[in-house]
């Protein structure tokens, strides 16, 4: 987990003196660099682009048909479309999305609850760091998947260490983001609202948070990314039902097709929630969006 | 509001103001009035103790020692604009005012300094005078008794710097604050202040008072005057 989780200082952020817009005008380089080098490419560069896939689509096609490449090995790209539109029609894949799913969802939002939680506790008041940052950075070294005997021991085999697991993962990034977000507004903007008489809960709302968002959906996306990590390692270890059962179900009896179609569900999962993110930047941040349009 | 006497209040007074930052004494019993509707300018070298003068009118700064008071309603421009980039421009006005129709008021003050049409823009499409102007707006919408203002026309070009001052006149002419401009510009407080003052060793250690109409020609023979005594003041060979 501790590669996921952000490198900024917060000690840089204790002291609030980080100066927010030229930190954000570094953020912003990234994905609108990213995104306009896309936009800007010329449709036949974009063609280009997707040839060297799509001849390795069509190399592994011949290999899986001509059986140089054997199927207990890795099924041929048509074998596993046709086993997805089975898998799909019968049932079987809506439904281990379905428990997957709900164990995702279960364990981002109890994660992200406790994970923003207690970065307000710890970002809004002195105590309140006190109390919650030790513990959690104490917490945060803990290698995720190492906790998995441990949860096992106290939840069982059921649902909960699952959910647990996914939780947990989730709330380290989501909290550390979010606690740096806040101590890191820019002190001259608190400086504003003081003289503009602000009072605290308004100083919080119009300043505090809004100045910390950045940051949070920056957490968010890397808990995202720990959240499918951690429920994609939590299923393979025991499950009876979801993705991780169905890829494990098809391992015994050598279906590899079976198990290619779960790891594209999972990640398309992946490609879906963080979209998802994206659409919420946009309409969060709106106001660095039209700055650089 | 409408018992009192304008004429009778002063904007600002300090007496022995002192001000330590461990144990360097920038401002070191300093006396200053600032008359109601009064425009004054402060200049001194940089490291002076200007803008500490001005953020502990401002409530900004705890005071070592002295007396510090301010009647009524402070507004602060400052060198930046520091407008809140995630709040429209129109929201950026009326942030923290309370008023019945914070709507009318945000137009008003932008109508004043000629934004109107900026009122739904982000501040970060702004250009730089334009963010001084909503800065502007956003401190006189308060109707302040005292407008401080930290060199917030330093980083304008001189074109924009020329419409500017001509606004704060015009706004100050129109809503009568107590001004504190603070300036490294000794032409900008000759052509704007009533009163011009320059800070040194702590203290307020020379005033001049500018008793010429407005607006004022650069070139006028007694400003050239002033300029040179200032200029002098401030250990610059005219
Ligand atoms: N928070 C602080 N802690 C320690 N020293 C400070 C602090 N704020 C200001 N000073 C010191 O007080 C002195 C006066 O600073 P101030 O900012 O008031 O100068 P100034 O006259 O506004 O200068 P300039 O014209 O360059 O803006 C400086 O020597 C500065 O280093
Ligand atoms: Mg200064």
């Amino acid at each position: 987990m501790s590669p996921l989780t952000p490198s900024q200082s917060l000690s840089n952020g204790l002291n609030g003196r980080t100066n927010l817009l030229s930190a954000s005008s570094i953020e912003l380089a990234r994905p609108v660099g990213r995104r306009g080098r896309i936009a800007l490419r010329p449709p036949r560069d974009a063609l280009l682009r997707v040839a060297s896939p799509l001849a390795l689509l069509l190399i592994w096609q011949l290999a899986g048909s001509t059986g140089v490449l054997p199927e207990r090995l890795l099924a041929a790209p048509s074998t596993i479309a046709a086993t997805a539109y089975d898998l799909f029609r019968d049932g079987v894949l809506t439904e281990a999305l379905g428990v997957s799913l709900r164990r995702a969802a279960f364990g981002f939002t109890l994660g992200a609850l406790v994970g923003i939680g207690f970065a307000l506790v710890a970002g809004l008041s002195r105590l309140g760091e006190y109390a919650v940052d030790p513990p959690m950075q104490m917490l945060r070294a803990l290698p995720l998947f190492g906790l998995i005997p441990l949860f096992i021991l106290w939840f069982g085999i059921g649902e909960t260490p699952k959910i647990a697991l996914v939780a947990f993962g989730v709330a380290f990034p989501l909290y550390l983001n979010t606690y740096a977000g806040i101590r890191g507004v820019d002190a001259k903007l608190a400086e504003l609202g003081q003289v503009l008489r602000l009072s605290r809960p308004a100083l919080i709302r119009h300043i505090v948070l809004p100045g910390a968002l950045p940051q949070t959906l920056v957490g968010l996306r890397q808990s995202l990314g720990v959240a499918w990590l951690a429920l994609i390692v939590a299923e393979q270890i025991n499950a009876d039902a979801g993705l991780g059962f169905m890829i494990n179900d098809a391992r015994e009896f050598l279906r590899t097709d079976v198990v290619v179609v779960g790891l594209v569900t999972y990640a398309l999962l992946g490609l879906l929630t963080d979209a998802i993110v994206r659409l919420l930047e946009r309409r969060a941040l709106a106001w660095r969006r039209n700055f650089l349009s | 509001m409408a018992t009192q006497l304008p004429e009778l209040t002063a904007a600002a007074r300090v007496r022995g103001l002192v001000k330590r930052f461990g144990d360097r004494t920038v401002l070191d019993g300093l006396d200053l009035e600032i008359g109601a509707g009064e425009f004054v300018a402060l200049l001194g070298r940089s490291g002076s103790g200007k803008s500490t003068l001005l953020r502990a009118l401002a409530g900004l700064e705890p005071i070592s020692g002295g007396e510090l008071e301010v009647p009524g309603t402070v507004a602060v421009a400052f060198q930046e604009p520091r407008l809140v980039p995630w709040k429209r421009v129109g929201a950026n006005v009326t942030l923290g005012l309370d008023v019945p129709d914070p709507e009318a008021a945000a137009a008003a003050a932008l109508e004043e300094v000629g934004l109107l049409g900026h009122r739904d823009a982000w501040p970060l499409t702004l250009s730089g005078g334009e963010a001084q102007r909503v800065s502007l707006a956003r401190a006189l919408v308060r109707r302040p008794s005292l407008l401080l203002l930290d060199e917030p026309f330093s980083a304008l070009d001189a074109l924009t710097r020329i419409n500017v001052h001509r606004l704060v006149l015009d706004l100050w002419e129109r809503h009568r604050p107590g001004v504190l401009l603070v300036t490294h510009d000794v032409d900008e407080a000759l052509l704007l202040a009533d009163r011009v003052l320059v800070l040194e060793s702590g203290r307020i250690a020379h005033q001049t008072a500018v008793e010429l109409d407005r607006p004022r020609q650069r070139d006028h023979a007694e400003l050239i005057r002033l300029r040179s005594v200032l200029l002098e003041r401030l250990g610059v060979a005219p």
